[in-house]
């Protein structure tokens, strides 16, 4: 652990401002609660909103897993593991049970989470009114009228053009019937996994300069229509290294003719079912590294 | 100012600060769960419990408002030592502190503005005495029920029907922490 800096790099005045912020987003779940985000060493868009939650939640006894789509071996995910055990000195781990505070990019873990955990959400639009509404003072209004028939109608428009709701991320859900909020990039596929969940989830959009917030257990719900319910949709296959057949994946092409193969995006869950013998169509018995 | 107001703040600011920030999160988070909160020793009668919030997550850009016994120049010092926030009248006040009937009468506290539910205050209440007994709270954060010692409940249900606007509670006895925030519904036993 460096020195040269506080500890989890921010100074203490910005932690109190992000942790005011913090808990005021737990008290009225699903609002956007504005923050004076900071620069950070890393280029927007590369996760500061998440990084400065989690700097402001983390303790030098917390054991810290950082993941990028479910990967908990990609560049951005490297990165900030290795920035937050250079400034914090915390304990790292790729395995999600031995978490205890999770920062997350587009994806929420297969593995369910449990109490006593937090999950870190990097956002970068929060504002799910956004794209149809482009004034801030606008969508605020929309916010506090709970005027949200404008989101009603961007998804019968895609209905009508495609048959079905063609939002297939950063799908729009509706917490304890109050704010529509945006859950981040996540498939809607993990959409079912922000309700009830026992963990307590915070949202950090640096560039945007907003915190939200899910305290446990919480009635999360994605918007829909009677007659066109919401789906948590997939790609139709098993994963071709564990078998799964209930887990997110990525298609991944293997050649230029064609050939594809379909694996967890949740690396964590994926090696401990390989671990555990689980073998897909692709994957090779007693390969799990 | 006392030399008793330079002690009593955390020997090591940013770890003491970062576990006492969780204990104030998972309390908010879970309302009606009790947290221990240590490593402050603010002058009498101010509790450490509520102490340690102060020095957690006041500073010098939010305003304090300090009803009753806990408005005595021995804390009023300490505060203005540790933590440099300014002291206000309860209307605009970030942070209140003091017992339950000192705090009164509530509507005096900000309840945040109807596109900024967020500019409200935070009330910490010093009670005698903290337990998972008594009114029933449900809500955000808990499961099915939880139970609290509230001083009462009128007042928090007059509050959840503000919702999304309201005050947001904390309430320490000792080194004792729960917390009551805005969109918990509060019922008879």
């Amino acid at each position: 652990m460096s020195d040269a800096y506080n500890f989890a790099y921010l100074d203490e005045q910005t932690k109190r401002m992000i942790r005011r912020a913090i808990l005021k987003g737990i008290a009225v779940p699903g609002y956007q609660v504005p923050f004076a985000s900071r620069e950070m060493p890393m280029p927007y868009g590369w996760g500061t909103g998440g990084v400065q939650v989690t700097a402001a939640c983390l303790t030098p006894d917390d054991r810290l897993k950082v993941i990028d789509q479910g990967a908990d071996d990609t560049t951005n995910a490297v990165s900030i593991r290795k920035f937050f055990q250079r400034t914090a000195g915390v304990a790292v781990t790729e395995a999600t049970a031995e978490a205890t505070v999770i920062q997350t990019r587009h994806r929420i873990p297969e593995t369910p989470l449990c109490e006593g955990q937090i999950l870190v959400y990097q956002v970068p639009i929060p504002e799910p009114l956004r794209f149809l509404e482009p004034r801030e003072t606008e969508t605020r209004k929309m916010h506090e009228l709970e005027e949200y028939g404008l989101m009603h109608v961007k998804l019968y428009e895609d209905i009508a053009r495609h048959g079905t709701i063609a939002t297939a991320y950063a799908y729009p859900v509706k917490v304890e019937g109050r704010y529509v909020m945006d859950p981040s990039p996540i498939p809607k596929f993990d959409n079912p996994k922000l309700s009830d969940n026992p963990a307590i989830q915070l949202f950090g959009a640096g560039r945007e300069q907003r915190i939200y917030a899910l305290p446990p257990y919480t009635q999360v719900i994605s918007l829909d229509f009677e007659d066109h319910p919401f789906e948590a949709s997939k790609a139709p296959h098993d994963c071709d290294l564990c078998g799964a057949g209930d887990s997110y994946l990525d298609e991944v092409i293997t050649d230029d003719r064609g050939s594809r193969m379909y694996v967890c995006s949740d690396t964590d869950f994926c090696a401990g079912r390989r671990a555990a013998g689980h073998v897909g169509r692709l994957g090779q018995p007693g390969a799990a590294e | 100012m006392t030399p008793e107001a330079l002690t009593g703040g955390f020997a090591a600011p940013a770890t003491e600060a970062a576990h006492a920030f969780r204990a104030a999160l998972e309390a908010m988070a879970r309302p009606g769960t009790l947290h221990r909160l240590t490593g402050a020793t603010p002058p009498a009668p101010l509790s450490p419990a509520a102490g340690a919030l102060l020095l957690t997550l006041a500073d010098t850009t939010t305003p304090v408002h300090l009803a009753g016994t806990v408005d005595c120049p021995a804390v009023r010092d300490w505060i203005t030592f540790h933590t440099g926030a300014p002291f206000a009248p309860a209307d605009q006040a970030d942070f209140a502190v003091g017992d339950w009937a000192a705090l009164h009468p509530l509507t005096r506290f900000r309840i945040g503005q109807p596109d900024y539910p967020d500019r409200s205050a935070t009330l910490i209440v010093e009670l005698p005495t903290l337990s998972a007994t008594g009114v029933t709270l449900r809500g955000p954060g808990i499961r099915d029920t939880a139970q609290l010692s509230l001083p009462e409940i009128a007042a928090f249900r007059a509050n959840r029907a503000l919702f999304p606007l309201g005050f947001d509670c904390y309430f320490t006895s000792g080194d004792m922490l729960a917390a009551l925030p805005r969109s918990t519904i509060v019922e008879e036993a």
